[in-house]
């Protein structure tokens, strides 16, 4: 698992694919005192980087089997087990509108719960947690992408590249959208 | 103890716990939330007493809370008078409580002095002049007095006493009696004294003058227990000081026994707790199924141990889940008895089985079937007790219910004694509903007519009732235990009574499902809608055949609708099985799952069938909830994720509406579907081959049965002697002339020409709204439909019409274009079926025919320059209807001279009067054949001058 993301690395992190991302954020608080930072777990999408309060993080999943739903929207990939729960699996790519990944390349999932059901965001890679600072925030420039307005919450100016935040809320909010749609 | 009670005890000492505390706090700040709130509690114990039918308690606990209410109110203050006076109001709730609790009856006792004391002080809101001191201010007089009043009479006596225990209360003496005693009891001397007076008790008078004695309230409190008789009384009679504290020490105790045995617990963690317990299951179940496949392991002790624990673990959890039954019957006395009364019957309810236990949501979902289903035997079934005497039958009727466990089913039955099912009214009701038609009817034995009382809109009784009748019963009934995998049987001996037996399973968390796969996904159906598995092999007796692209599969006599999952789902590619990659025309193999949902039933090809597993439903997601195709989703043993399939979903996906939706549904769906299909009077005869065949009633001139000796060669063609004319005899492709006897045949005239259709058997005529589904291409048909519940060939009439008349055809032609003369008829009718039907017969009449499918494409035609000499318009289309279709034409003036017939199968006279005002010449009832034509005659012929005036 190559870490992509430019950010400082942390000696952990490397094994978030197993770990909880709660204890990883504490850590990462640990490592950092700096007041009221927030925890973000970081992503890479398409060479993007994003990330997800860690609060709102239940797990981080390598590539598993994942089964089918047939006539759900193309961006749902399918439901999987986590230790007896049923997950919905959401292709961030697609519901970003970007082209799907190439099939050869592992991809992982961030586990997020919203209103009690288990949603599994497929990202392409995960990156590390990392604490970030609210004066680095601010809005959505007017200027982007309508898909990734819609759900980014902001971005975060990290030292070497921009961090997306992504509205986890907004993605998995079907009603609104379909009605928009 | 009975299931209600205990609860009740349960809640109302923790509601009375709460008042205590509440109360005191109310004492030092009496707040308006805290009043509410005591209020509300007060308020709920008085409602519950009413429910349980406990008089005594209800009667004290609603003065309770007038007073209360008053406080909340703001008409009284809150004093420490008042609060104790409350108090004590609960500590005598209390005490009865545990009377009830341990006699589970209310003990005998008069609470009348506490209850005016309580009205007292809350008839002084309604008084404010009356200083409260005043009271307090008079009390020797006022005691004196009602001594001797009590003792001549009790009822009268209450109001003064009752003042007077007031001052009692606020006198030093009894204000120290706490001191000496346990708090708890301060509140139980002074109404014991109360109670023992107004009951005219002689020895309490005397006592309570002398009211500072602390052990008045001792003595005093024996008659309020309960009347001498009691031992209890005797008991504290005996004693001196103790005996006012022996009843409140072994109260205590039992306070806390009904309490402590039982605890309420959110529905939620119970849930919750289930689920856990399922999935503990499901991983129990992988690793047995790993532990199978090694041979010897170090860990087949222990997990057989642990097999044995989780099973222990998911039976108690379970239970904790479960309710007897008896719950759900605890309302049906009271109904019998108010039935029985409003229908003047004597009816007596049987229960056996209550204590069966059963899923709380299971029972939850039963309730109300079940309660139907009584009143249903109390309406319908018992006889008036004048009826039952004549037929010899004890006067009292009995209605007997029945629950107990059956392998992993709990079977309810619901019998009753009374008059039983006529079959014949509901054969004579069943046609008259057109559920089945005369010639179905005289096959089917008796227990199959009974069934007929499951469809909607059936009810046997003869007058809608008030109580049932109204015909939305047994169907909604069977409807509902259905839903939740039951099934519900039905025997009944005329004369004798009905039995319903309904068998509904355990619980409805873990169901049984069949696992089955589809291009290379797998899915679970639940088991209880499977009726049965066929593998379709081609070139065998079981092959999926194919009309138009749709699958059918013939089983046992019937025509099985099919539904392909892998199209259904839009599933491709992903096959693992070479036989069945090739998804398409060609496949005749499959696996079907014969699936019913209410009383449709159809076939689901799949690519392979794996074995049954019990599974554990949990809902889908929230963002795939509109799909409708799946039920839940669940976790195999394996621990892959695989969908449950919802056989109601699959069958309204495929296009059959079901009877599962309810009444009201299928009423909407048929509103619906009333603009574009009427109902028509179909002929269904069997010829040429299996399947039904059927042709427009109103295109038979007659039904005639030919000796075959009559029939005889000419020119090449079978002909017979008919009304003095050669009739040429038809018959279908496949379809033979029998060899002796009479041979049915269909005539078909036109005006002098007649032609005959030969076929094997006559079978009924049926109306009904007539769906084609399936168009055919095959010469002769126009097509299929579902007719009496059964796929029918509708039959081509206009083609059998011409080949019958192929070898005079043109010379008569030249007489038929005299009568239609060539005219140009624009047929406008949504329906391909009219239009097939119509087109060649007028194009046989000699008219020059064109057809539009909508109201706008005619108008289109009309924009492109085309002319007619008459247009023939359906009413009821989609979209712009006949009248405004007539409207339409007439503003636009291009054919606003062209004469226009409406064809309807709604031909009443506000009808025909909407559509003269339209535009419209003439109005033709649909298949009225003959009609039709005069008009279109009249119509040209008369047309040109006066009603070209008209318009």
């Amino acid at each position: 698992m190559a870490n992509k993301t430019n950010a400082k690395a942390r000696t952990k992190g490397k094994d978030t694919a197993k770990a909880d991302g709660k204890a990883d954020g504490q850590n990462g608080k640990a490592a950092r005192p700096s007041g009221d930072a927030t925890d973000y777990v970081t992503f890479v999408i398409a060479g993007q980087l994003f990330g997800i309060p860690v609060l709102k993080v239940q797990d981080v999943l390598a590539a598993c089997e994942v089964t089918r739903i047939p006539l759900a929207p193309p961006e749902i990939a399918g439901a999987l087990n986590l230790r007896g729960r049923i997950v919905t699996a959401l292709d961030v790519r697609l519901r970003l509108g970007l082209p799907q990944a190439n099939g050869a390349a592992e991809r992982m999932s961030i586990v997020v719960e919203q209103s009690g059901e288990l949603y599994s965001l497929m990202v392409d890679e995960v990156g590390e947690v990392l604490s970030l600072d609210p004066k680095g925030f601010q809005r959505n420039p007017p200027t982007l992408d309508a898909r990734f307005r819609e759900y980014s919450n902001g971005i975060f100016r990290l030292k070497e590249r921009l961090l997306v935040v992504l509205d986890v809320d907004g993605l998995l909010d079907y009603e609104g959208t379909s009605k928009a749609a | 103890m009975d299931d209600l009670l205990g609860e009740f005890l349960t809640e109302t000492n923790e509601g009375l716990q709460v008042l205590d505390t509440e109360l005191v706090k109310l004492e030092q700040d009496p707040s308006p939330g805290l009043l509410d709130n005591i209020f509300r509690v007060m308020h709920t114990i008085k409602g519950t007493c009413g429910f349980l039918g406990l008089p005594r308690l209800e009667a004290v606990a609603h003065s309770g809370e007038t007073v209360l209410g008053k406080i909340r109110d703001g008409d009284l203050v809150v004093t420490a008078t008042r609060v104790s006076l409350i108090l004590e109001c609960l500590d005598r709730i209390r005490e009865i409580l545990s009377a009830l609790e341990e006699n589970e009856a209310e003990p005998e006792g008069d609470d009348s002095a506490l209850i005016a004391k309580l009205d007292a002080v809350s008839e002084m809101a309604d008084y404010p002049d009356a200083p409260v001191p005043d009271d307090a201010v008079a009390p020797d007089p006022q005691a004196t007095d009602a001594a001797p009043a009590a003792d001549a009479e009790p009822e009268p006596a209450a109001e003064p006493v009752d003042e007077l225990e007031e001052i009692f209360r606020n006198a030093p003496g009894p204000e120290d009696l706490p001191d000496s005693a346990k708090p708890k009891d301060a509140g139980a001397p002074a109404p014991a004294a109360d109670a023992g007076k107004a009951a005219a008790s002689e020895p309490a008078a005397p006592e309570l003058e002398s009211a500072p004695a602390p052990n008045a309230g001792a003595k005093a409190d024996p008659p309020a227990e309960s009347k001498p008789a009691d031992a209890k009384a005797a008991d504290a009679k005996a004693g001196d000081g103790k005996a006012a504290g022996k009843p409140a020490e072994r109260e205590a105790p039992r306070e806390s026994q009904v309490a402590s045995q039982s605890i309420r617990v959110s529905v939620d963690l119970l849930e919750n707790l289930m689920t856990t317990v399922s999935e503990l299951v499901l991983n129990r179940n992988q690793l047995l199924q790993i532990l199978r496949s090694q041979q010897e392991s170090e860990f087949s002790a222990p997990l057989q141990r642990l097999n044995h624990v989780v099973s222990e673990l998911q039976e108690g959890v379970m239970k904790t889940r479960m309710q007897p039954i008896g719950n759900a019957w605890s309302k049906l006395p009271r109904i019998v008895r108010d039935l029985s009364q409003e229908l003047d019957k004597k009816i007596e309810l049987k229960m056996k089985g209550e204590e069966t236990e059963l899923d709380r949501q299971v029972l939850e979902l039963i309730k109300d079937p079940l309660t139907h289903m009584v009143r249903n035997s109390a309406d319908h079934g018992i006889e008036t007790t004048a009826d039952r005497a004549k037929s010899g039958k004890s006067e009292i009727g009995t209605i007997a219910l029945n629950a107990y466990h059956e392998g992993g089913h709990i079977i309810i039955e619901i019998g009753d004694d009374g008059r039983g099912l006529n079959v014949e009214k509901i054969k004579q009701k069943a046609l008259k509903n057109q559920i089945t038609t005369e010639a179905e009817v005289n096959q089917l034995t008796e227990q199959q007519v009974q069934q007929f009382i499951f469809k909607a809109g059936f009810s046997t009784a003869d007058a809608v009732t008030a109580v049932s009748g109204r015909g939305v019963g047994m169907d909604v009934v069977r409807t509902n235990i259905e839903k939740i995998g039951g099934t519900i049987e039905l025997s009944s001996k005329e004369g004798l009574g009905s039995k319903f037996t309904v068998k509904i399973p355990l619980t409805l968390a873990i169901v049984s499902a069949l696992i089955v796969e589809c291009a290379g996904e797998r899915f679970a159906i639940p088991q209880l809608a499977v009726l049965e598995l066929v593998r379709a092999k081609g070139g065998s007796e079981n092959q999926i055949e194919r009309i138009k692209e749709t699958p059918v599969l013939r089983l046992r006599d019937r025509l099985l609708p099919l539904v392909n999952l892998r199209e259904l789902l839009k599933l491709q590619g992903h096959g693992n099985n070479a036989g069945t990659d090739e998804a398409g025309e060609g496949d005749t193999d499959g696996f079907i799952v014969v699936a019913q949902v209410g009383t449709y039933s159809f076939g689901i090809i799949v690519d392979r069938v794996f074995d049954t597993e019990e599974i554990v439903v949990k809902p889908v997601a929230r963002i795939l909830r509109d799909i409708p195709l799946f039920s839940g989703n669940t976790i195999l043993g394996d621990g892959r994720v695989v969908m449950i399939l919802d056989p109601n979903g699959i069958a309204s996906a495929s296009g059959e509406l079901t009877l599962v939706e309810g009444e009201d549904t299928l009423e909407d769906a048929r509103k619906q579907r009333g603009d574009t299909e009427e109902e028509v009077s179909m002929l269904v005869f069997n010829a040429a081959g299996k399947s039904p065949k059927a042709v427009p009633l109103a295109l038979v001139a007659r039904l005639e049965e030919i000796p075959v000796d009559t029939i005889e060669d000419s020119n090449g063609q079978r002909v017979v002697q008919y009304r003095g004319q050669l009739m040429p005899l038809i018959t279908m492709p496949g379809g033979e002339i029998a060899d002796s006897g009479n041979q049915p045949v269909l005539v078909f005239t036109d005006r002098d020409r007649s032609m005959g259709l030969v076929v094997d058997e006559i079978v009924d005529i049926v109306e009904e709204r007539m769906n084609i589904e399936l168009h055919g291409d095959r010469p002769g048909y126009l097509g299929s439909a579902v007719i009496a519940g059964k796929a029918t060939d509708i039959i081509d009439a206009g083609y059998y019409l011409t080949q019958a008349f192929s070898d005079w055809f043109e010379a008569e032609g030249v007489r038929d274009a005299g009568e239609g003369d060539g005219k140009r008829v624009l047929l406008v009718d949504d329906s391909p079926f009219f239009r097939n039907l119509l087109a060649p017969l007028l194009d046989i009449a000699g008219y020059d025919v064109t057809t539009a499918e909508s109201a706008d494409a005619a108008l289109e035609l009309c924009n492109s320059g085309h002319e007619f000499d008459v247009i023939v318009s359906d009413i009821e289309m989609p979209g712009m209807n006949g009248y405004e279709f007539a409207a339409a034409l007439r503003e636009q003036g291009k054919w606003a001279d062209t004469p226009l017939v409406a064809l309807s199968s709604h031909a009443t006279p506000s009808d025909l009067e909407r559509g003269r005002r339209a535009g419209f010449r003439d109005y033709v009832a649909k298949f009225d054949r003959e009609t039709l034509l005069d008009s279109l005659n009249q119509t040209l012929a008369h047309g040109e001058e006066p009603l070209r005036g008209a318009a």
